[in-house]
């Protein structure tokens, strides 16, 4: 008898959507801000991002050659391990950073754990912070200021109005972080918060300092839109993480007291973008429930300001997410829904 | 079972760190250096063997329901010696080692060792026994230690090994990088494992 039925287990709803469709959707909602790193930080950000992609594509077929696995590099996921690796790095660090780095993501955040789909954490984010803990220095370095515009994303006339030499030697981040902590004692500390706040578009566009891929809001945002036009992710996690911050850093952010900080400032600057909608979404390490979501927005978005505000780091969006990461089968088991028609019990 | 078997045994069989996952706490902790890792597998050895022969003797006149606290004392006297001795010949180990020398006492190794092998052993059994865990403890704590002082400081034994271009990797120094290179040698051995017994 002539088998016409297919034998297999639930869904049964086909789609042609498929984990390289998806991945290759994803590389190509990240080549504006591609793009865009290599017109506002030189050629060379381009070379550090092919770095990267090469060597996490090479070390994940490698590794499945010799454990005599199926190699799977052709569903692109290692291609978007490496070209978010590399948008987490300074673009004057030295070559084998983002190679180091991919390697690491590969080597140690997802082979051993059985590969794409089993990682707990999101491979980039902890090659970041493999290499964020082991070059402290070299990964903290910012130099190369964007193509017309400032490391601090303060108008470069506008600096010396309040003399500081070093201001244009950082990041928006950092530069809060450093002036914040001298707030006591530092006359012009507030002027030049005001500064940072009155940067918006500087922001926006990215013609500021910082990690390669992170700097131009408005170019990941239209990768961003592409992902949820394509629905390969969802809005809550990105809602409820940028949502979170606007308001912690809305209320404690401020240098008069509380409810004066700049939620905008805080939403524009560092790496809260790119994290919020192409990490923390990550269809492998985010919950799979829709309560789950909220609660691991709201809580990288707790974590994110923690660290800006009151920890040692300017940026905390990478360990953030990494650390809710490790919570999402927590989240997973307190959220199930509940089976349709059950009766509680008494 | 021949006695050199009991010897032996301690180096990979049933390694006491990477096989019964025993005493991992100064494995993490003291393994940043190659010295450090030595020095404290060496206390461990010294108060390993002693406690076995000591457990061993007085076996029989042991009462059952507090042999645990019998052990804990003849141990916690030759980790008072090892720490004395130290302190006085040893002192820069001994400062670099600190909280971890008193924590011998509570070595799972050594209470392992003592409850599941001195206690129901013959003396020399016991002997050879301590020598070989203690042997194949202080060869895990080193191979951990090397890789990390390796690559995490660019040197061995504290002399500078690699060339003057080596950025090292600061992560393997830091606690992270204790728990990354045991799994990896942990990973290691399953692996030697599983090709032994299945070839």
């Amino acid at each position: 008898m002539e088998n016409k039925f297919l034998v297999s287990a639930s869904p049964h709803i086909t789609d042609k959507e498929s984990i390289p469709k998806i991945m290759y959707g994803v590389v190509l909602s990240l080549i504006p801000a591609i793009v865009g790193s290599v017109y506002f930080f030189g050629v060379r950000a381009g070379w550090l991002i092919v770095l990267a992609v090469v060597t996490a594509v090479a070390t994940e077929a490698l590794l499945q050659f010799f454990m005599k696995k199926p190699i799977t590099v052709g569903d692109g996921s290692a291609i978007v391990t490496g070209i978010l690796l590399a948008f987490n790095i300074p673009a004057e660090v030295p070559w084998w950073i983002p190679v180091v780095g991919s390697a690491f993501a590969i080597a140690i955040g997802k082979i051993p754990f059985g590969g794409l789909g089993y990682n707990p954490m999101n491979p980039a984010l902890l090659g970041r912070a493999f290499l964020l803990a082991s070059w402290p220095t070299k990964m903290t370095i910012f130099t190369t200021a964007p193509r017309d515009g400032t490391l601090s994303g303060i108008n470069a006339a506008s600096i010396t109005d309040f003399g500081l030499e070093t201001i244009t030697q950082a990041t928006p981040l950092n530069v809060f972080k450093t002036q914040r902590a001298v707030l006591e004692t530092s006359a012009k500390a507030e002027v030049a918060i005001s500064q940072l706040y009155d940067s918006y578009g500087n922001l926006f566009w990215g013609k500021v300092g910082g990690c390669i891929g992170e700097t131009s809001v408005f170019l990941l945002l239209i990768g961003a839109i592409y992902l949820i036009y394509k629905r390969y992710i969802g809005l809550r996690i990105p809602l409820s993480y940028i949502g979170t911050v606007a308001l912690l850093s809305w209320l404690f952010g401020g240098t008069k007291g509380l409810a004066t900080g700049d939620p905008i400032f805080h939403i524009l600057s560092g790496g809260l973008i790119l994290g919020a909608f192409y990490m923390a979404t990550d269809m492998v390490t985010s919950p799979v429930t829709s309560r789950g979501r909220i609660y691991f927005g709201v809580g990288c978005g707790v974590l994110t300001v923690a660290i800006r505000l009151v920890g040692g780091y300017p940026e905390g969006v990478s360990y953030s997410i990494l650390l809710m990461n490790l919570s999402v089968p927590l989240l997973d088991r307190y959220t199930r829904p509940k089976t349709f028609g059950k009766v509680k019990e008494k | 079972m021949p006695i050199s078997n009991e010897f032996f045994k301690g180096f990979y069989k049933e390694n006491p760190v990477f096989k019964l996952a025993l005493g991992l706490c100064p494995t993490l902790a003291v393994s940043n250096s190659l010295q450090n890792a030595v020095g404290m597998g060496a206390a461990a050895t010294f108060v390993l063997l002693c406690s076995n022969v000591i457990v061993s003797l007085i076996r029989k006149g042991v009462p059952k329901k507090i042999r645990i606290p019998i052990y804990i004392v003849i141990i916690a006297t030759f980790v008072t010696i090892v720490d004395l001795v130290m302190a006085g010949f040893a002192p820069d180990l001994h400062k670099s080692l600190g909280i971890f020398v008193p924590l011998i006492v509570v070595n799972c190794v050594i209470l392992g060792r003592a409850e599941a092998f001195a206690g129901k052993n013959s003396v020399a059994y016991s002997f050879i026994d301590g020598l070989g865990m203690g042997i194949g403890f202080t060869f895990a704590l080193s191979a951990v230690a090397v890789v990390r002082e390796l690559l995490g400081s660019g040197k061995l034994w504290g002399f500078p090994i690699m060339g003057s271009g080596f950025e090292p990797v600061l992560l393997l120094i830091l606690p992270p990088g204790a728990f990354l290179t045991l799994g990896l040698f942990v990973g290691l051995f399953n692996w030697l494992d599983n090709k032994r017994t299945t070839a």
